[in-house]
């Protein structure tokens, strides 16, 4: 449990707190409309405060001086820099998270590592999940791909499909098919339920799964799940919004071919600007004659990024009915998320869920390396970060078949220094070693942190 | 749509703190062993068995424990009206010929810090029935359901709507603390830790220990039992009515207020509270104007004995509390009438006391004066603000609404008490004195006399209109509203 204050109730802030006050933290939300906090209120079990983030005297009113977290995520990037600042310097709150969208900031050498205005965290959100899309456009046939320490080993979640080598057959052929490649199952789900990724388990066609592997082996590995998609070439974007021109800029530099539509000839004007390579349209995005002329059946990836839910859906429709190959929808809402599960959309992200996992892992009380968001929400990958000794850790100088975890939770992967291990049963945990763990119920992650935990005075 | 069975379930935890509470008052009757103790222990039993059965019975009917928004409103309706049903058993036990409805009053008057009493002879009461009175004024005084959340916090959202339900004032979205238990645990403790000061000030001064536990707590809850006829009168002693006038005049303001003074050590809450401030003020003035009105009356001989009196007695009634040291039924009109006038809006929201609330009245002229600068300039932008802050349009809605209801609510109660047979200075005056949780009215019901002259339907309509003072109309009377149970 935390004392934690959020600044800004905008859609991150929002989530935040809502997850955050579910988990039992002291939450103080401030925010300028009195009707965003409300909603809030009515809600959850905290507090809000109404007026500038960074002013001092609003900040003792939501109680910073016993505060632990600052997180900071305004719409203006220089309150959120401005309130890390003034809570460092005046009140002395330990953590500061600030959201950073400004990619200038980032840039500059003096200020990317935020000491200058004593951020110990710099978040963009929107880079998370411009990442996220880069990431499935590199891999079309994935629904999701995660990294963990730096980049060693991915998690990728994959819809299987008949032409997979190993759809119909149990998982403990994996090796066979693959002798000299560490990969592990981590999670089956089909229909609703979960199956038990145990050597006899079968996988079938339409199972979600979810495999560790080393980065180089992640190809060869979903090959076993389906055939590989042909590489995307043309990406078709819906919406100018600031995650569609992130997209857009790094997808142009890859040499693939991108349009990009955008309803408001202002911003149009602008993005076409910005933009190299890319044909940016004036049109509106559920202009179906449009999308006919400019060739949206022949698009691999469609991506919906307007900032509205209700016009990412009809247009995510839209192109699915006129033949685009995969369409990509950006969600907001989690109700919306839920709903559109079994729609014609391929891949539908949450944004509320993508974008604050980065913060969320911060919050935990383990060494939390890294935090995603699975499944909607429903499921959680941690990479924690093994401390203390045999007498001080309930996980470290022991084997991982005698470790007592929770239910619900497994360790798929283990980094050590510069080697991946999957986890098998007669691994032995040491000190400083990255652990992914595959948690299936967000619910018992507090028993993983308490397991995680160091007793006795190690500092 | 309400869930009655997640709320019925958490109610049946609510009697079993009862059962808890009466725990207390039975260990005095065996400490001081006065007899009462076998009546106290039937009624625990009793209510302990009704709230597990009641308990288990509702669990296993409950898909979802969380409660909703509207949940709350019938939490805190229900708690208020049952409650008394099971708070009353000891009376019931002890004294077989007072009926149920007498009962029940004087339970409901207990906890909803009303203090006005059906019982006569209080002097010959077993010392533990006394404490019971007193000791439901106090933990009626910052509310049951607040209670409830501060011991166990079972309720998420529907629990801070409860809470919002019991606790009094128009504005109560400012949270002291993010979460809603810690802010029941914070007030709790301000409030237990002002009341033990008050019982050693008491003490200081010279009141028993015993008498002094007893009038801690009415004084803190502003609530007004006391174990003697004469009430207050019955020491004699102004150096004990200072000390009872401070702490009413302490305990009549938000409990806020206090709890920030304590927390962060310093008294600058109590300097930017201009609910305080207006509360404190209207106190000093009325005890002048009515000091100098009974000895311009010759009521006292001195103009010291004059301001002693008026000072107690105007406190006592402006507060809600319903002390007295003399039968002030005798004073020239005005006195009484202003001190019952007082009552009706002298105390703080967040306060133990009832009636309209000071921040009400406050937002009330403050509108009313906007209106006059409207008229002399048409184009003018009024908005009316309280400490510094502008106060939202919604909230002068609802303040109107809710003295609209409450001038509406006295005046059917008072025909009710008119149709039944009562005079119009007694049934005024007793619907006034219960819906403002003071206590005693005028006339047949004044100070000297008891309610027990009233007949059972009258005293059915007190406890109706005790109970929708103590909960501010809205709580009950929206339970009552059909779109409330409409799918």
């Amino acid at each position: 449990m935390k004392k934690i204050i959020i600044l800004g109730a905008g859609q991150v802030g929002y989530s935040l707190a809502a997850q955050l006050a579910l988990e039992d933290n002291d939450i103080t939300v401030i925010d300028l409309n009195p009707k965003r906090l409300k909603l809030l209120a009515d809600r959850f079990d905290l507090r809000t405060v109404v007026g500038n983030a960074a002013h001092p005297s609003v900040l003792q009113e939501a109680g910073i001086e016993d505060c632990e977290l600052l997180i900071a995520v305004t719409q203006v990037d220089e309150i959120n820099m401005l309130a890390c600042r003034i809570a460092h310097k005046l009140f002395n709150v330990p953590d500061r998270v600030a959201r950073i969208r400004a990619v200038e900031y980032f840039r500059n050498e003096h200020l990317s590592d935020g000491t200058l205005f004593d951020i110990n965290h710099m978040i963009c959100p929107e880079q998370v999940v411009t990442d996220y899309l880069l990431k499935l456009i590199e891999f079309p046939e994935a629904l999701q791909v995660l990294e963990f320490a730096n980049d060693r080993v991915r998690l990728v979640a994959i819809r299987a499909r008949d032409d997979g080598l190993l759809v119909g057959r149990p998982i403990s052929e994996l090796s066979n098919h693959l002798p000299n490649t560490d990969a592990r199952i981590v999670a089956i789900f089909r229909e609703n339920g979960s199956l038990r990724p145990d050597g006899e388990a079968i996988i079938r066609t339409g199972d979600e799964v979810f495999v560790l592997s080393e980065r180089d082996d992640m190809r060869k590995v979903m090959l076993e799940l389906r055939k590989m998609d042909r590489p995307v070439k043309r990406v078709m974007i819906a919406g100018g919004s600031d995650i569609a021109q992130r997209l857009a800029m790094t997808l142009e530099k890859r040499d693939i071919n991108v349009k990009l539509i955008e309803p408001d000839r202002e911003r149009a004007k602008s993005l076409a600007g910005l933009l190299n390579k890319t044909l940016v349209l004036n049109a509106s995005e559920s202009d179906g004659d449009l999308l006919d002329e400019e060739g949206v059946s022949e698009v691999d990836m469609f991506v919906a990024a307007t900032d509205s839910d209700e016009r990412n859906i009809i247009a995510g429709l839209l192109a699915k009915r006129m033949g685009a190959s995969r369409v990509i929808a950006l969600i907001h809402k989690t109700e919306y998320v839920d709903l559109l599960e079994a729609s014609n959309i391929d891949i539908v992200i949450g944004l509320a869920e993508a974008s604050i996992g980065e913060i969320l892992a911060h919050v935990r009380r383990a060494d939390v390396d890294a935090a995603h968001s699975l499944r909607r929400g429903a499921s959680e990958v941690l990479e924690i970060i093994a401390h203390g000794d045999g007498s001080t850790s309930k996980v470290v100088g022991r084997r991982v078949d005698q470790i007592h975890w929770p239910v619900g939770a497994l360790l798929g992967a283990v980094v050590r220094d510069d080697q991946v291990f999957m986890a098998h049963h007669d691994l032995v945990i040491k000190e400083n070693d990255h652990m992914v763990i595959f948690v299936s119920d967000k619910k018992i992650i507090p028993r993983i942190e308490q397991l995680m935990q160091v007793t006795g005075l190690f500092l | 749509m309400v869930r009655v069975n997640a709320v019925l379930n958490v109610l049946a935890f609510v009697i079993l703190v009862l059962a808890g509470l009466m725990v207390i008052p039975w260990c005095v009757s065996l400490y001081v062993d006065d007899g009462v103790s076998e009546s106290y222990f039937q009624s625990i039993g009793l209510t302990l068995l009704f709230g597990y059965v009641f308990w288990r019975y509702t669990r296993r009917r409950v898909n979802d424990p969380e409660l909703q928004v509207r949940d709350g409103f019938l939490l805190a309706a229900l708690t208020w009206a049952v409650s008394p049903v099971f708070a009353c058993l000891p009376f019931m036990f002890y004294l077989p010929e007072l009926s149920f409805v007498d009962a029940y009053f004087e339970a409901v008057s207990g906890l909803t810090t009303t203090g006005a009493t059906v019982l006569s002879d209080l002097d010959k009461l077993p010392y533990s029935i006394n404490f019971w009175r007193c000791f439901m004024n106090w933990f009626g005084g910052m509310g049951v359901v607040v209670l409830s959340i501060a011991i166990l916090p079972l309720l998420g959202v529907g629990g801070s709507q409860a809470f919002k339900a019991e606790t009094p004032g128009p504005m109560k979205d400012d949270k002291l603390t993010p979460r809603i238990a810690q802010t029941a645990k914070g007030l709790w403790s301000v409030y237990a830790l002002i009341t033990i000061a008050c019982l050693i000030a008491y003490v200081c001064v010279g009141m028993p220990l015993d008498d002094a536990i007893l009038h801690a707590f009415s004084t803190m809850g502003l609530g007004g039992f006391s174990s003697h006829d004469s009430s207050f009168g019955y020491f004699n002693s102004p150096a004990m009515e200072a000390v009872c006038v401070f702490f009413m005049l302490l305990a009549g303001i938000n409990f806020a207020t206090h709890f920030l003074v304590i927390t962060r050590r310093t008294i600058k809450p109590y300097i930017v509270d201009r609910e305080a401030h207006a509360f404190w003020l209207l106190m000093m003035f009325s005890i002048v104007i009515v000091g100098y009105f009974l000895w311009r009356e010759r009521v006292y001989p001195d103009w010291i004995t004059a301001f002693r009196y008026a000072a107690f007695n105007v406190v006592s009634i402006a507060t809600t509390t319903g002390f007295a040291t003399t039968d002030y039924n005798l004073w020239p009109a005005f006195a009484p009438v202003w001190m019952l006038f007082l009552c009706c809006f002298a105390t703080a929201a967040g306060s133990t006391g009832g009636g309209i609330k000071m921040v009400r009245a406050q937002l009330l002229v403050k509108q009313s004066y906007g209106e006059l600068r409207r008229l002399v300039h048409p184009r003018a932008q009024i908005v009316v603000k309280l400490n510094g802050r502008p106060v939202g349009t919604s909230v002068l809605y609802s303040i109107l609404a809710f003295v609209l209801l409450y001038g509406a609510t006295i005046i059917v109660c008072t025909m009710l008490m008119l149709f039944s047979g009562a005079d119009v200075v007694t049934g005024f005056t007793a619907v006034i004195a219960c819906i403002n949780s003071t206590g005693p009215g005028l006339n047949q019901v004044g100070p000297a006399t008891t309610y027990a002259v009233l007949n059972d339907f009258q005293t059915c309509v007190c406890s109706a209109a005790m109970l929708l003072g103590r909960l501010e109309l809205f709580t009950i009377f929206v339970v009552f509203s059909p779109d409330f149970w409409r799918r």
